[in-house]
């Protein structure tokens, strides 16, 4: 079975800045993260090639430094990593991203499986998976929280929903994402690590997977951010209630009702 | 191929909702999106649609007139039972390329996020997910569509001038409904679902309705929030008591979810759910960031721990302090007491 595995590097939760030419996140010069749904993927992954056999291979897009979430997917059990990097890659939204990742996908060939986690936390999208899917004419589960079988022909899943769950049965290839609800990934061992380091990844240019270039980039993406503004700030009026309980309490609920919420 | 389809955009008229339809009900969600529509199809002079791909829905059409629509285009099919996202969105992307919407709206929940980007794949059009402002611009008729992004730290606002249509994904509980006018009717437009739509790449085995475990968090008005300062699953005992006096959901910080007091359904926070909800109770939750990016949007934030020092008690409209298992049975007492 051969796994491909999607990754994002976001910005730390701390860094949130906003490019004010391109309304986009600047992710020059901060530090970055994996994606923390990711390392659910991730971990799904190496469990099914564990149980199964196989391949995982971490792909990811963005700048050269992304090589770093690759690494530490590799320290955890994924095989190979690799790196679509290139400037026709810059400013692509979500149709664009998973249009450049299902090129990736089927220059890999051969994948039966893709993996992403449910979203990134940058862009809270959840679009780029289901995306994918799309491009490759594959069948999707999202919000995936427990893998129940996997053999070569299908897998069968629980997809949670606001009100529950099913239990699905997709014909492979095909794509699914993960919640945190899945597994708990691993703790990344000093062996893993070091493999990791010596690991050469590939860095893979638009031409190299095929990629039509209108497709790619700003030029590929049908939306455009016109502007960001911060959240209006709370109301910084902070009533602060440390007296007797049930003062405070009385008091509470008179705040509740002032406003009609009980 | 991803085509510009500008010259075209004024064959595209009209604003489509896509119903959520659970076990044969259609949702509130699609009637806060009907409220929506009809305040951006009266600025674009054009009419609100609402497509549902269903199952024996027929009754509830009505519903979607009183509610603000003006055609229905319903898709009546066995198959439609239960959520098969690949079939859903062939048909949807075949609908749109037949009637050409201007603007398609579809909840922001897991089965709407789920279903929608491939449609946008499929009819070549952009996407934004997770709206909480939807306008019309009045310069070019484009819409604006706002979204929180980063956990809410900050607004976005996105356009897609070049494509048609302009779909966008919109929270729960951000729009609000029109009030019933029994006296609003519509035309119906009846769909089927063609042969080769059905492409039994999928199957569902089991629906599982967990009405004890799960929990709509993007669709309660309250949330009642627990986290370490619980110190057990007991603890979540007294919440849920209280957020049933209030009809609201539990809610629980990544801590208490770790430390298996509540399933993962109740998490609210970077790796759980971001909500928005009217009230937020926050209950012996710290605040790590991790936590309030996912509930900082919520309308009035209550919090209630013994360290008035902590973030969330920090942020709090009201911060109160002291014992949460003696002011927390207080207060169900107190608001019981009306």
């Amino acid at each position: 079975m051969r796994i491909v595995v999607c990754v994002k590097q976001v910005p730390g939760t701390h860094d949130a800045k906003i490019d004010p030419e391109t309304k986009r996140i600047i992710r020059e010069g901060i530090k970055v993260v994996i994606n923390p749904f990711d390392t659910y993927a991730i971990e799904a992954a190496v469990q099914i090639k564990e149980e199964i056999g196989g391949e995982v291979i971490v792909l990811s897009m963005g700048p050269s430094r992304a090589i770093t979430v690759l690494r530490e997917g590799i320290t955890v059990g994924a095989d190979r990593g690799i790196l679509l990097s290139d400037r026709a890659f810059g400013g692509s939204d979500t149709w664009a991203t998973s249009y450049a990742l299902s090129r990736a996908i089927e220059t890999i060939g051969d994948v039966d499986l893709v993996i992403c986690g449910k979203q990134a936390i940058d862009g809270d999208t959840a679009q780029v998976g289901p995306g994918i899917a799309a491009h490759l004419s594959w069948p999707q589960a999202t919000y995936v929280m427990d893998i129940a079988d996997i053999n070569s022909g299908s897998l069968t899943a629980r997809r949670m929903h606001e009100d529950g769950w099913d239990l699905c049965a997709v014909k492979l290839p095909a794509v699914i994402t993960v919640v945190k609800d899945i597994n708990q990934p691993r703790v990344p061992t000093l062996k893993g690590r070091l493999a990791a380091e010596k690991q050469e990844i590939p860095i893979w240019k638009a031409a190299d997977i095929g990629a039509d270039p209108e497709r790619l980039g700003l030029n590929g993406s049908p939306t455009r951010v016109v502007k960001t503004n911060p959240p209006q700030g709370r109301m910084k009026k902070s009533v602060v209630l440390d007296g007797p309980v049930e003062q405070s309490v009385r008091r509470l609920v008179q705040e509740l009702r002032q406003r009609s919420l009980v | 191929m991803l085509t510009n389809n500008a010259e075209a955009r004024e064959e595209y008229r009209n604003i489509w909702v896509v119903a959520e339809v659970l076990a044969g009900e259609i949702q509130k969600v699609t009637y806060e999106l009907l409220g929506a529509a009809r305040g951006l199809a009266e600025a674009r002079g054009s009419e609100v649609w609402c497509v549902v791909l269903g199952n024996q829905i027929s009754s509830q059409v009505d519903a979607l007139f009183h509610g603000g629509a003006d055609v229905a285009l319903v898709v009546d099919d066995p198959s439609f039972m239960n959520f098969v996202d690949e079939d859903q969105a062939t048909v949807l992307t075949r609908l749109i390329r037949t009637h050409k919407p201007e603007v398609v709206l579809c909840g922001a929940t897991t089965r709407g996020r789920a279903l929608i980007p491939r449609v946008a794949v499929d009819a070549n059009c952009g996407l934004t997910a997770d709206c909480t402002g939807l306008s019309i611009d009045p310069e070019n008729g484009d819409l604006l569509q706002t979204r929180p992004a980063f956990g809410g730290n900050i607004l976005a606002t996105i356009r897609c001038s070049n494509h048609r249509p302009q779909m966008a994904t919109v929270r729960p509980r951000v729009m609000n409904e029109l009030p019933v006018d029994t006296s609003r009717t519509g035309r119906v437009i009846t769909g089927k679902l063609e042969a080769d739509e059905a492409g039994g790449l999928k199957q569902i085995l089991k629906v599982f309705q967990d009405s004890e475990n799960s929990v709509n968090l993007a669709d309660a008005r309250f949330i009642i929030a627990g986290g370490r300062g619980l110190k057990g699953a007991d603890g979540f005992k007294m919440l849920k008591d209280l957020a049933e006096r209030v009809h609201g959901a539990v809610g629980a910080s990544r801590a208490a979810v770790d430390s298996g007091w509540v399933p993962y359904y109740h998490q609210v926070g970077q790796t759980g759910q971001t909500v928005q909800a009217t009230v937020y109770f926050a209950c012996g939750i710290s605040g790590q960031i991790q936590h309030l990016v996912g509930m900082q949007s919520c309308d009035f934030i209550i919090a209630i721990d013994r360290n008035p020092d902590t973030p969330l008690m920090q942020l709090a409209d009201v911060a109160v302090v002291g014992d949460l298992f003696e002011i927390i049975p207080q207060l169900i007492k107190e608001i019981s007491r009306t």
